[in-house]
């Protein structure tokens, strides 16, 4: 008789063109015990257990690439909203769940969480943009699964110059102090977004990264 | 709040570390990966690899250290060295860069890191400067700090932030090897005067001078590659140290 195996994750990283796709299927690679692959394929999200959507360069860019792959943005829909799988965006990846960005021209975005994507001003002249480096991530709501095994106050690695506005301040899950609170990671329902980037936050990253792979998306 | 980045640098020459000689445990203390792996369980904040390879048949062998090492590095990784063009950006941010350092390229062809920061977004084009003193002005060499250009160095950082450069590395060739370090005039004449980060480098001989860089300097981050390399502070001293003097790092 053999044994039923194992439940496995199944982890498949949206390409669109985003430049940094390798680091983040190394960092996945690395954390998981499980499958993981990259995809342009819409038929592979719905074979998926989880979906993440990495993303740098521009909002409009991005969003540009993700309409052009044929299939894509409507089993997403499928499988995020309707199935309810567990969901991660990375940066912009993260941005795109806005309505709207405001980087380069007005673009829609996917308008899973309603706000919209702005430019980070500082009002102290030494605070530059790019917000970029290692920068501390103070969690709003502890109670939320992903927070599981971490302190608040960890450091994680942020590169951008807009941050994403959410409409209700209560899908903000974690902030970061940039002269101000900036947004840097929300979450609703089965899905989670972080400015940061786990991929490049050492041993941070992968513990995020392990965490979201083990959760059902059940807050 | 944001830390101060400290970033060791790896000479690479035909695929090979040039300087890394004093690491312990190390099987192989040529190989980049291994250093870089070091660095990196060591707390580094970025890498940096800057390429030296001189012959144009070994030019690839920069992707191939960059993509062994960002099998196993999970930090940001910077490569400068030898870009000369959009297919060069291209193939290391492929291979898994997380930022390029143009430097003569941006002098000869400024619209190269215009055409970059377009296309592959501001956050991963970091615009490099050797600079010189000359007479009561700081100019912009290139060459190692041989070849004159007449270009003055706080009008070319104003511009290359104009043209969509995300960071500015900074070396002064006056204080490079010196271990006196970081020349802090210019360092804080060209950070107090643009509104992207500058990492300041050349020149590290002691810890002191990480923390003149910051408060002096007014640095967003801080790069060195011997007194890392040979072995005379781990990265963790440097952060201690600093920390001590009163800069915040990432001490996790």
């Amino acid at each position: 008789m053999i044994d039923e195996p194992e439940k496995q994750t199944k982890a498949v990283i949206i390409d669109y063109g985003s430049g940094n796709l390798k680091s983040v299927f190394n960092a996945f690679k690395h954390a998981s015990s499980g499958d993981v692959s990259v995809t342009h394929d819409f038929r592979d999200l719905s074979l998926s257990s989880h979906i993440i959507l990495p993303g740098v360069g521009s909002f409009a860019d991005c969003m540009k690439g993700l309409v052009s792959l044929p299939g894509v943005i409507e089993t997403l829909q499928d499988e995020v909203i309707k199935n309810k799988k567990p969901f991660l965006g990375i940066c912009v990846g993260m941005q795109l769940m806005a309505s709207l960005g405001k980087e380069n021209g007005t673009t829609k975005g996917l308008g899973w969480i309603s706000g919209e994507v702005e430019k980070i001003t500082p009002k102290d002249p030494m605070l530059k943009i790019p917000h970029m480096g290692w920068n501390t991530v103070s969690f709003n709501s502890e109670s939320h699964p992903i927070w599981k095994k971490f302190i608040s106050g960890s450091h994680a690695y942020f590169v951008h110059s807009y941050q994403f506005i959410p409409t209700n301040k209560d899908v903000i899950l974690a902030t970061t102090e940039y002269g101000e609170n900036i947004t840097a990671v929300v979450g609703s329902d089965n899905m989670i977004g972080t400015q940061f980037h786990p991929e490049k936050s050492q041993s941070f990253g992968q513990g995020f990264i392990k965490e979201f792979l083990m959760w059902d998306g059940n807050t | 709040m944001l830390k101060t980045r400290i970033i060791p640098c790896l000479d690479v020459n035909n695929g090979r570390v040039v300087k890394g000689v004093n690491f312990v445990d190390l099987i192989d203390a040529g190989d980049p990966v291994e250093q870089a792996q070091l660095y990196d369980q060591a707390g580094a904040d970025e890498l940096c690899f800057l390429d030296i390879t001189a012959s144009s048949d070994n030019r690839d062998t920069i992707y191939d250290v960059v993509t062994r090492t960002v099998e196993k590095c999970f930090m940001p990784v910077t490569v400068g060295g030898g870009i000369r063009s959009i297919s060069d950006i291209r193939k290391l941010l492929l291979a898994g860069a997380d930022k390029v350092a143009i430097n003569t390229a941006a002098i000869k062809d400024p619209g190269l890191v215009k055409k970059a920061a377009l296309k592959f977004g501001s956050q991963c084009i970091v615009v490099s400067m050797d600079v010189k003193q000359k007479d009561n002005n700081f100019e912009l060499f290139t060459h190692g700090g041989r070849t004159e250009t007449g270009i003055d160095a706080l009008t070319w950082a104003k511009k290359m932030v104009e043209f969509g450069a995300g960071e500015i590395l900074l070396t002064s060739m006056d204080k490079d090897g010196t271990q006196q370090g970081f020349d802090l005039e210019i360092t804080r004449q060209i950070a107090d005067n643009v509104s992207i980060p500058v990492i300041a480098s050349g020149g590290v001989g002691h810890l002191q001078h990480f923390v003149d860089g910051v408060k002096k300097g007014h640095a967003n981050g801080v790069l060195a590659a011997s007194i890392f390399h040979f072995g005379l502070y781990t990265i963790r001293e440097a952060k201690n140290f600093m920390n001590a003097a009163g800069v915040a790092v990432r001490i996790d």
